[in-house]
């Protein structure tokens, strides 16, 4: 019997992508796909792939899910936004020295009045829940996508410091975030909390403040690529136009006051087309944002920017000359032709030839969330459920320190660029992985397979005994040794590791027998302690080796 | 249990005990030899320390060093942030200028002549993004220029070439450049790798299991591989020493509380009292990015920026006061840097938009004292668009750190800095490390790559020896493959390639050699 057989893999090509052997030592290939659908096998590998990129993880059960389906139906499936948003963010804060006088325990506190000594609790709150969404996405882009724009358009929770603004901008971002990347970008320009993060609300005719005029057109529209030439002059320009929004504390109600608004008229350089932006007195100086937002957009940049984004974030961060041509100038069409709508965008990115060309595999490195949220959702381990209210705001606020602790602090990214893995040349997603970081994740994989994770009432840890129990023929030490490479790793390990792999299940034995005969005792009798024993010590080393080793940083 | 006690005791039996079946992170060719502990020798005199400081956001220049001369005018131009007058800290023998009220600590060192204030330092063509104009104070770069290595990073390779084959070593068990932090910055990226490694927690290291070491494939993932790999190398192999270093080393003065800066001083202060030969730290201190509320409409030195030059000025003055009880004073240097300064109006919300020029510090023993430049000239009508021209390129600076500091030959500074940048008088340094000294670090490690001649005109011999599959590329001086010499098996022996530039435009260029789990990087330069 092949191994196609055994891994219960419809007999076409094999379930593995062409052994790399093949290219190991060729000169480093170009990825020459571009954006022509997909043609190809749909099998664990790009089926893992799919989810790795799109969601935090690529559970088994999932991976099972959506090969049942064509490949052109997963991603659609994907890209379909959930019926309904997450529930509100409730207080679950309130412990034995603390109570919030405005809101009941397990009460939202989402609509309540920002108090400063609460607020950092509220934050708190608020990023628990959000990691929790992530742990337990449903089946959709939506949480990944989230994250995207967070990263691209990030506020600082901390520096907003109002829980209720941070829940605000967050869901702005959700309601926007496969919609159109104009209407986004409006919405924020006038979100509370980013009209405080970057001094919008300040910014009046008198001295105008231009954080935000700049920062729109370096790090959310236009950006600093090689025919981006917007002057100095366009941002003061820009900040002008801005003049005049503000936001009120005490209601969240962003209006207009035409008092603070410059009402000269606003000359933008020759990379805007020599665009002038007529000055307007009292209400109508609201009207010139929109002006502002169209001459953005209609610059050719823009499109070109955000699809680069989106490469360096679902793709890979190196964007040579070829990839450029081939996938991002067409992509930034798309963006164009479709007046902004992101979806078309993802879709044809996410069904191409490029994302899932072998090459393309593996290229990325799982950023913090990747690699918490994954480890997770690969082995079913559970968080506690909403209705524990102080136990799940306990230990998902355990896991959103041990994400600060690898370098991504939730919320709270840097600064206004987000987090110098998708920006930061010549590194990259290489910031993720560093002499202090790579420590730390290896010893919060000790954690969670060791002692676990708990609060008062809750236990958290990776059970490798279910993990391999949902798997094809676990009692073939062959089948489970590959399977479980392909399915954790996103590339093929060398044969020397797959014999150290089935040398730990039997425990350095010749013979397959000796693992076969213990898988099945505990199979047949699951409840019996000693055969759990047996297994699970050679289970736990097992798992441990495949997930300590580099390639499981891969994404 | 809490997370901490386990850290504690991470005896995690079945797991720490796995067999080894593979050659791994920690085995063969990179462990340091027994006698490399025996023979280490402390560091001496010559084992020079650079201690850059960073203030991320771009710090406002003209509230940091008030130029008094010009106080009325600024007192017009920037009346939303102006300090009371009164208040600024008087520097003795200078009175057209003073510190801002929160920096009595650096008062006191400037009194005791071991700060230098450089003025109005910047570049050409300054650049007003905060992310560009960071990486160009990394890089070195010209405003208009794209560099992917950074300054420290080109020093480093120039002091240590063969690093990281076979180091750690006997003359080099330290790592090259300490950061405190979680990441680590371009300043220290060198031609092919980082030479820096980030630190946290140096008190505790986490030894990570030896794993595969097969030799990645030829694809993006694999590059990805390699790099995680060789994080994980270093950490494991230079985690111990640094441990060690904090250990064997203290803290003689007093660090203020709740300044994260002079936690990080600290640390650095332990491990070079403990040894450590590391020649380069970094720390950093953020929110400097004051578009609003810098100043408290109460009482304009009070603040958010009041808050931040008192962090900077106490963190600074009790790390040099611990440098100088430890005893360490004659090899410590510090200097500041931000990416730009900021715009000479304020605006409405009490704050400053970003801007250009603005003062550096130098801080220890060695440096000359006093004041270098002149104070910046204000405008009787200022603009919203106005900014304060530069005196002093920061490469300049940097040129002085390498000649007069690190004791870089004229001659081999533009290899680093691309340009012949002027050194200025900031130090009062006696001697420099011998040449013996130099030719050691040049030759530790192992030698894999050499090209003759160099530099040269048009084509150069690069020789390596060796067996197994070898990659031999050439890099330009701002990262992009110019040339690809080799991609394939070699047999055991010498090896000679030609590589004729012919065409293309004469200034650095980096070799590159990958043989198995080696890099290196060759720097030759091309003339006309």
């Amino acid at each position: 019997m092949d191994r196609r057989t055994l891994l219960g893999l419809a007999p076409k090509a094999p379930p593995i992508p062409a052994s790399p052997r093949a290219v190991r030592f060729s000169p480093l290939a170009p990825v020459d796909s571009g954006l022509e659908p997909y043609q190809g096998p749909w099998e664990l590998s790009q089926v893992s792939h799919l989810l790795r990129r799109l969601m935090f993880g690529a559970k088994w059960e999932d991976i099972q899910f959506f090969q049942q389906m064509s490949q052109p139906e997963a991603v659609g499936y994907l890209l379909t936004p959930p019926a309904e948003p997450p529930p509100v963010p409730v207080n679950d804060y309130n412990d034995e020295g603390f109570t919030d006088p405005d809101v009941p325990f397990g009460e939202p506190w989402t609509d309540a009045p920002k108090i400063d000594f609460i607020e950092g609790r509220r934050i708190a709150s608020l990023k628990s829940w959000w990691l929790g969404n992530m742990v337990e996405q449903s089946l959709s882009l939506q949480e990944k996508m989230l994250l995207f724009w967070h990263n691209h358009i990030p506020v600082e929770f901390t520096a907003v410091f109002s829980g209720r603004w941070n829940y605000r901008y967050l869901e702005t971002l959700r309601l926007h975030a496969q919609g159109n990347v104009r209407a986004l970008i409006r919405a924020i320009t006038l979100d509370p909390a980013m009209l405080h993060y970057l001094n919008g609300q300040y910014n009046d005719a008198g001295a105008p403040d231009e954080n935000y005029g700049r920062e729109l057109q370096e790090l959310f529209c236009i950006g600093l690529g090689p025919d981006s030439a917007y002057t100095e002059e366009d941002v003061q320009a820009a900040a002008r136009v801005l003049t005049g929004w503000r936001v009120d504390y005490d209601t969240d109600e962003v209006y207009f006051q035409p008092s603070a608004h410059d009402t000269d008229d606003k000359q933008f350089s020759a990379f805007y087309g020599n665009t002038l932006i007529t000055g307007r007195e009292g209400d109508d100086g609201a009207l010139e944002l929109d002006e502002l937002l169209d001459m953005i957009f209609a610059n050719n940049e823009s499109a070109l920017f955000i699809c680069r984004k989106l490469y360096r974030f679902f793709v890979h961060h190196e964007i040579d000359s070829l990839t450029e041509e081939l996938v991002i100038i067409p992509l930034a069409e798309v963006l164009r032709n479709n007046d902004y709508e992101i979806m078309p965008v993802l879709d044809t990115l996410f069904n191409s030839q490029h994302f899932f060309d072998y090459l393309a595999k593996g290229a990325m490195i799982k950023n913090p969330m990747d690699f918490i949220a994954g480890l997770f959702r690969e082995f079913n381990t559970a968080i506690p459920p909403r209705d524990m209210l102080s136990d799940r705001y306990e230990f998902n606020g355990t896991l959103v320190s041990f994400c600060k602790d690898f370098s991504m602090d939730l919320g709270d990214p840097p600064h206004v660029a987000g987090w110098p893995a998708y920006y930061q040349l010549p590194m990259y997603v290489k910031h993720w992985i560093t002499t202090n970081t790579m420590p730390r994740r290896a010893e919060f994989i000790d954690w969670i397979m060791g002692p676990g994770i708990s609060t008062e009432g809750f236990e958290a840890r990776l059970d490798v005994l279910s993990a391999v129990a949902q798997l094809p023929d676990p009692g073939n030490p062959d089948v489970l040794v590959d399977t479980a490479l392909a399915w954790l790793y996103s590339i093929e390990a060398p044969p020397e590791f797959h014999d150290q792999l089935k040398s730990i299940l039997l425990s350095g034995q010749l013979s397959d027998y000796y693992w076969t005969d213990a898988w099945s005792a505990y199979a047949f009798n699951p409840d019996d302690p000693a055969a759990q024993d047996v297994v699970r010590n050679r289970l736990q080393s097992f798992f441990y080796t495949i997930l300590q080793q580099a390639e499981y940083q891969l994404c | 249990m809490k997370r901490r006690d386990f850290l504690r005791n991470t005896s995690m039996a079945g797991l720490a005990a796995l067999p080894h079946f593979m050659p791994g992170f920690g085995s063969g060719l990179f462990n340091v030899s027994p006698w490399a502990r025996i023979l280490k020798t402390t560091a001496n005199l010559h084992d020079r320390v650079l201690v850059l400081v960073r203030l991320d956001g771009g710090n406002d220049g003209l509230n940091t060093v008030v130029p008094i001369d010009q106080y009325e005018k600024l007192a017009e131009a920037r009346p939303q942030v102006i300090l009371p007058e009164s208040e600024i800290l008087p520097l003795s023998g200078y009175d057209s200028l003073g510190l801002h009220p929160a920096m009595a600590g650096l008062q006191s060192l400037f009194q005791q002549e071991k700060l230098k204030i450089i003025q109005s330092v910047g570049y050409p063509n300054q650049d007003y993004s905060h992310f560009r104009s960071s990486d160009i104070w990394m890089t070195g770069a010209d405003a208009d220029e794209v560099l992917s290595t950074g300054w420290a990073g080109r020093y480093l390779h120039y002091e240590y070439p063969n690093f990281p084959a076979e180091y750690p070593n006997d003359e080099m068990p330290d790592p090259l450049a300490l950061e405190i932090g979680a990441t680590l910055s371009l300043t220290v990226q060198g031609p092919i790798s980082t030479m820096g490694m980030s630190v946290f927690d140096p008190a505790a290291f986490y030894e990570l299991i030896s794993g595969i070491d097969a030799p990645v494939p030829n694809t993006p993932a694999g590059e990805q591989l390699a790099y995680i790999r060789t994080v994980a190398r270093q950490s494991n192999l230079y985690g111990d020493v640094v441990t060690e270093a904090y250990e064997a080393g203290a803290n003689l003065a007093y660090y203020p509380d709740n300044n994260e800066l002079a936690e990080q001083l600290r640390i650095v202060a332990r491990l070079i009292s403990g040894g450590l030969k590391t020649p380069l730290y970094l720390v950093s201190i953020s929110g400097f990015d004051t578009h609003d509320n810098q100043v408290d409409s109460s009482g304009h030195s009070q603040g958010q920026h009041a808050n931040l030059l008192r962090q900077l000025s106490d963190a600074i003055s009790a790390f040099q006061r611990d440098i100088d009880q430890l005893g360490h004073a004659d090899r410590v240097l510090g200097m500041t840097f931000s990416e730009f300064g900021r715009r000479i109006i304020a605006n409405n919300s009490n704050g400053t938009d970003h801007g250009a020029a603005a003062p550096l510090f130098v801080f220890g023993q060695n440096v000359s004292g006093g004041v270098l430049g002149d104070n910046p000239y204000i405008p009787s009508e200022v603009f919203g668009g106005d900014n304060l021209p530069m005196q002093y390129d920061f490469r300049s600076v940097y040129a002085t750190m390498l000649k007069d500091w690190f004791c870089v030959p004229e001659s081999d500074i533009e290899s680093i800095l691309f340009s012949d940048f002027q050194a200025l008088p900031i130090l009062d340094v006696m001697d420099c490390i011998p040449t013996a000294s130099r030719e050691r670090h040049q030759s530790a490690g192992l030698q894999l790559l050499a090209a003759w001649p160099n530099p040269f005109t048009e084509k150069t011999t690069v020789s390596f020896s060796g067996q197994g599959r070898v990659l031999l590329q050439v890099f330009n001086g701002s990262g992009k493959l110019a040339a690809t010499l080799a991609n394939r098996y070699f047999p055991k022996g010498e090896h000679r390639l030609d590589w004729d530039a012919t065409g293309l435009p004469s200034g650095n260029y980096y070799i590159r050699i990958q043989l198995g789990a080696f890099q290196q990087v060759k720097t030759v330069i091309k003339v006309r």
